[in-house]
């Protein structure tokens, strides 16, 4: 159930296998788009480092006052789920309809409940 | 309540930087949120790290008197639900600890903290459950007090503790639900389950009373938690209200408050009510709760019990890494 490494990682450049990439790396970009709210994906850049990608999200995705806050995360850091495991790992949520407040019959008489 | 203040300080001292103390305070009364790398007055932090994980705590001590009847539940259906509410109790348990260790805090020293007694939980869950009863009476009434405590809170003024609460919000909307169908069922079975059912709320309606905490005029800090936004409600508006809203509900079941003193009281549109035993809360705060000695027990054993596990975890990715590298 846990994550795999499957083929390298989004944002790796294909070093063994043949030929080196002259891209930069991947970064993923996060914006806050206002206090108390979290950062929302939304994209990602390339740039040779943190702080170049953080000036690249900036211009990339922030143009328009999407945002109050940036986060830039390497996308080969990031561990994601297996889409051929998305059965078993969210299937079983389906039959749990009892997790839902409108499960429980509460008369309409009874308040603030 | 989960959150509130269990651990009497001493007064807090102004040793900051006027000017920072100053720019945060104005931040703080236009509603802004502050986040984990904005400067913070040190008082703030302490208080905040000290009721987060706290909170945090009374979500993972909290399982205990529920998980106590997943195996006795009435029914599967019950038992399917009573076991996906103690999940939930663990999950915020785990938002809530992520939630200070933004503070600069660790998951370890928290740890030690609650287990060598330190560190303080609710004091609601140091009581036993002794029936079924117990099951609907906590997710009616404990259940009941914790959302009205926590709704406020997910515009308290650290963002990562409001985000917290929002999700802990969502989620625990059927806490209460299922814990009232639990006391609809017994009011309405035969003379034994409504008896049960009375018998429950005679021993949870006071405790859940004190989980809003001291009153107001002994409760020092209040008014810094307050002006901090780290508080929106006092402890005894929160506790009217929480009265206010569940004596109907209880009189829908046809059971009784178990208070003389209740009273509709048309003036102030809200009800009176009898004094509080203060000094029973405080014994429990003490840690002199009825199975306050069992609820550490257990705790403790669950971590002893689970060091294999984390060990072997790691131990199995020291091997990956050794592998990797040879």
């Amino acid at each position: 159930m846990g994550p795999r490494s499957r083929g390298r990682a989004r944002g790796e450049a294909p070093r063994e296998e043949g030929g080196v990439s002259s891209d930069w790396p991947l970064w993923e970009v996060f914006v806050r788009a206002k206090g108390g709210l979290s950062h929302r994906h939304v994209g990602s850049v390339h740039a040779p480092d943190a702080e170049l990608a953080l000036r690249h999200a900036r211009d990339t995705y922030t143009r328009r006052l999407e945002g109050v806050s940036l986060w830039v995360v390497p996308s080969a850091k990031i561990v994601a789920s297996d889409p051929d495991e998305v059965g078993e790992l969210f299937e079983p949520a389906e039959s749990k309809i009892y997790r839902h407040p409108t499960f429980y019959d509460i008369p309409d008489e009874v308040k603030h409940i | 309540m989960y959150t509130t203040e269990l651990q009497k300080t001493a007064k807090i001292e102004n040793l900051e930087d006027p000017k920072l103390l100053e720019a945060f305070e104005a931040r703080v009364a236009a509603d802004e949120f502050i986040e984990p790398k904005d400067w913070m007055p040190e008082a703030y932090r302490r208080t905040l790290t000290r009721q987060i994980s706290q909170h945090a705590h009374s979500e993972i001590v909290g399982m205990l008197p529920e998980g106590n009847w997943i195996t006795r539940a009435p029914s599967l259906r019950r038992k399917a639900i009573l076991l996906a509410k103690v999940q939930d109790e663990a999950g915020h348990g785990l938002y809530l600890y992520c939630a200070a260790e933004t503070l600069g805090t660790s998951r370890q020293q928290m740890i030690e903290a609650l287990h060598s007694g330190k560190a303080k939980y609710s004091t609601i869950f140091n009581y036993p459950t002794l029936t079924w009863a117990d099951i609907g009476a906590i997710g009616w009434l404990v259940d009941g007090a914790a959302i009205m405590n926590q709704v406020p809170l997910q515009r308290t003024s650290y963002g990562p503790y409001a985000r917290a609460m929002v999700r802990v919000c969502k989620e625990e909307s059927f806490h209460q639900r299922q814990g009232y169908e639990i006391m609809i069922a017994l009011a309405n079975g035969t003379a034994e389950q409504k008896r049960m059912a009375q018998d429950a709320l005679n021993r949870w309606w006071w405790p859940s009373l004190m989980m809003f905490g001291p009153p107001d005029a002994d409760s020092p800090n209040t008014a810094q938690s307050m002006r901090w936004r780290i508080k929106r409600e006092t402890n005894d508006e929160l506790r009217q209200k929480f009265v206010d809203i569940t004596v109907p509900q209880a009189d829908f079941l046809g059971l009784s408050v178990p208070d003389a003193a209740l009273k509709w009281n048309e003036e102030k549109g809200g009800h009176d009510f009898g004094e509080i035993d203060w000094e029973e809360f405080y014994a429990v705060v003490r840690g002199e709760g009825p199975v306050a000695k069992e609820r550490m027990k257990a705790r403790r054993e669950a971590w002893d019990n689970g060091a294999w596990v984390r060990e072997a975890a790691a131990a199995h990715e020291e091997k990956r890494r050794a592998r990797k590298a040879a």
